[in-house]
């Protein structure tokens, strides 16, 4: 659905991980490039911090580090209602 | 050189070095904030590290990612298991689990900034490790 030759933005990015993610909320920030994400989810529960940060990184494939210079990622198991 | 036996090199590199940071740059020029803030924290728990710089060739990357499966660098690997990139040696870091990792968890609290300490270890080129 993302225009892949536009420049991400941080409402794409939150967009795609809700989309991607069972149950996520996502709040992002970001320039164009680097971008910071704090994503809570309960898919994350039990998973490793390695195991959670690859489902997110895994909603944007070789867009990390190319189409989206840098993503950096806060994951947090708890839910906000 | 086939890129297989460059992923085996950066295997065997992982398997050699209790603790080694794939970065872009060097510990003492990192060229990314994110691989600097990942040396700053390496070089206040104190336990020396390995370093290898993966600008200078972009298969060294490709290569990386597909060994460690993870999309970003710094990548940090302890006892030849991956550990994380910045984000995670951050949170590793604040919570102490760092340091219980790296075996230092009794050392006194460092309490000199980061940046203004040496590197203990030179760093791996590409050149002598590669």
């Amino acid at each position: 659905m993302s225009a892949s030759g536009a420049a991400a933005t941080p409402d794409e990015l939150k967009e795609r991980i809700e989309a991607g993610i069972p149950g996520a909320t996502a709040e992002v920030t970001g320039d164009g490039h680097h971008f910071n994400a704090v994503v809570r989810a309960p898919a994350f529960k039990g998973l490793s911090r390695i195991a959670q940060h690859r489902l997110v990184y895994d909603v944007f494939g070789a867009e990390v580090g190319d189409r989206i210079h840098a993503l950096s990622i806060q994951t947090k198991t708890e839910i906000i209602a | 050189m086939s890129d297989n036996t460059l992923r085996d090199q950066i295997q065997t590199a992982i398997d050699e070095n209790d603790v080694i940071l794939f970065m872009k740059g060097t510990p003492d020029q990192p060229m990314c904030g994110f691989s600097a803030r990942t040396v700053a924290i390496l070089q206040s728990v104190g336990r020396p590290f390995a370093a290898v710089n993966i600008l200078p060739d972009p298969r060294i990357r490709q290569e990386l990612s597909a060994v460690s499966d993870w999309p970003t660098i710094p990548q940090l690997f302890i006892d030849g298991e991956f550990v994380g990139g910045c984000d995670i040696v951050t949170e590793m870091y604040e919570s102490g689990e760092l340091q219980h990792a790296l075996g230092v968890e009794d050392a006194a609290p460092a309490e000199a900034a980061p940046e203004s300490q040496s590197p203990e270890a030179a760093p791996l080129t590409i050149e002598n490790r590669l």
